[in-house]
């Protein structure tokens, strides 16, 4: 949170000085609603760079709807959102903001990747193109450079043996951790992980936190992370927002949340699911 | 049947090559108008899906025989130009059967997760890219079972031609009763005719299936496919077979 930024940090190099340190992700006043049901109401919050943030809360209260939101699936009802210093479901034109247009947004969000509850692999795609399409048909990177890339990211999440495989031939962790490698490969400056390990069997899910727990201290990404596994949150959490009825309730370094909460609600949710 | 001359039979066989190119070239036809119209349907402008579910509303809910007196009389009479009654037919078999396509197409797209397309978006392909990646390759397999069917229907459907006088199986069953002046023996040769007629369409049709769901890492039903259809495959075919053109 821009609360905890430390501007005389250089310690990390600055290896992206335009949006290091700063908020790479700004929610203004954001609302959305299905019919009657405010599902966020009027939310403010910022990620800076780099920063790892953990979204908890009970279902219903607008964690997902983020994540959905900052992957452009839904449309926020009112307030702007601002990824990298450009509005994400917006666009200026004339010196007015209207609703963005299609290729506006491809621009915008090829700054984010997300992986998914059901990991949503192309059935049609061997794991290989799974991971190479997007690259070479989005970002117009060559076939070989996109392989080469794809083979380090499969390296990686440790499944190089199922390179020429058909996301049907994998378990549910081997396919979550090509969905990995698949967001990443469009080197995001954002990692969107929407409870990535909710849909998988319990033996299965230390394979995929321990992939993503490497990403998050190897690398300088920036993730916003939903789940339901609070030890990991501790883990690889900057901060921990708690969310309740569509706003945040609180919000602080994973120690004090976890330890130390100040809210009731907070507590009560903890209780509940540690 | 003995009383079938060698000459007769060749009449009937010209009569199995003119109904093979018919069907071909109807179901060519078909195919496009049911992939255009059927993609067409669910495209976010409202103005596309609005015309072309008036197309598929108004070929589906008229007659392919009244079609086809239509392009061969009134096309000329209108525009001034005649139509070869071959092309006539096509034209009339392509575009209605092209209608029922499109709602096959249509369906097998919006029977694909929608969660593909969300992972399509959020990897930033194009909408064009999405469908062409993604959907239609997924939603492919699907398609085949009911188009299948309705590929049979058009190959009886082309039986409508003898009328405009096109030498199909059809029509050279008329002449060979006309010469013979009995029904039962011919009529029951093109009967035969026919289902060996379908039954390879069908032959080819299965392979095609077997291969496309090789090609999204489904293994290939065994035996009889009829019994492994997945609910959302017999639901299509009973809404394409539930109105033959014919």
């Amino acid at each position: 949170m821009s609360a905890e930024k430390n501007p005389s940090t250089t310690a990390n190099g600055g290896t992206n000085p335009a949006v290091d340190g700063s908020e790479l992700i700004k929610f203004d006043n954001v609302t959305k609603r299905y019919g009657s049901n405010v599902v966020l109401d009027n939310l403010c919050f910022d990620v800076s760079s780099g920063k790892h943030v953990t979204l908890i809360g009970p279902s219903g209260s607008g964690k997902t709807t983020i994540l959905r939101l900052l992957m452009t699936l839904v449309k926020p009802d009112e307030g702007t959102i601002k990824v990298a210093g450009e509005y994400l479901s917006h666009e200026e034109r004339n010196g007015k903001l209207v609703p963005a247009g299609e290729k506006h947004q491809r621009e915008v969000r090829k700054n984010i990747g997300m992986v998914f509850q059901q990991f949503n692999l192309f059935p049609n795609m061997k794991v290989l193109r799974n991971i190479t399409e997007a690259p070479v048909h989005v970002l117009g990177l060559g076939k070989d450079e996109a392989e080469q890339r794809a083979r380090e990211l499969l390296e990686m999440v440790g499944l190089t043996d199922h390179i020429d495989k058909y996301p049907s031939q994998l378990s549910g962790g081997q396919q979550q951790r090509v969905a990995i490698a698949r967001a990443l490969a469009m080197r995001p400056q954002v990692l969107l992980l929407d409870e990535v390990t909710s849909a998988l069997d319990p033996e299965l899910v230390a394979g995929v936190l321990d992939v993503l727990r490497d990403i998050a201290h190897s690398t300088d990404i920036t993730m916003l992370c939903v789940t339901h596994e609070m030890n990991f949150a501790r883990d690889i959490s900057d901060d921990v927002l708690m969310f309740d009825a569509g706003r945040v309730i609180e919000s602080g370094a994973p120690e004090k949340i976890f330890t130390d909460p100040e809210h009731e609600r907070t507590r009560e949710f903890l209780s509940a699911v540690l | 049947m003995t009383d079938l001359t060698a000459g007769l039979w060749e009449l009937l066989f010209k009569g199995v090559w003119v109904t093979v190119q018919l069907t071909v070239f109807s179901a060519a036809l078909g195919a496009f108008v049911a992939f255009v119209v059927g993609v067409a349907r669910t495209h976010r402008l409202w103005i596309v899906r609005f015309l072309s579910g008036l197309y598929m509303e108004i070929f589906r809910g008229t007659s392919a025989l009244v079609l086809m007196f239509w392009m061969f009389f009134v096309l000329p009479m209108a525009f001034g130009w005649q139509l070869v009654p071959m092309w006539a037919a096509v034209l009339a078999l392509g575009l209605s059967y092209g209608a029922y396509g499109s709602e096959i197409v249509r369906g097998a797209l919006a029977a694909v997760a929608p969660a593909q397309q969300e992972a399509g978006i959020a990897l930033s392909f194009s909408p064009w890219q999405r469908l062409t990646k993604i959907l239609l390759p997924q939603a492919w397999p699907e398609m085949i079972p009911p188009a299948n069917n309705l590929l049979i229907e058009l190959l009886k459907g082309t039986a409508l031609v003898s009328v405009l006088g096109v030498g199909d199986i059809t029509f050279g069953a008329a002449l060979v009763r006309n010469a013979l002046g009995e029904s039962a023996p011919v009529y029951t040769i093109i009967l035969v005719m026919y289902f060996v007629l379908a039954f390879l369409l069908t032959r080819v049709m299965r392979a095609v299936e077997r291969k496309a769901k090789a090609g999204i890492g489904q293994a290939p039903e065994k035996g009889n496919g009829l019994r492994k259809l997945s609910v959302r495959q017999a639901t299509a075919i009973s809404r394409s077979s539930s109105g033959g053109a014919a």
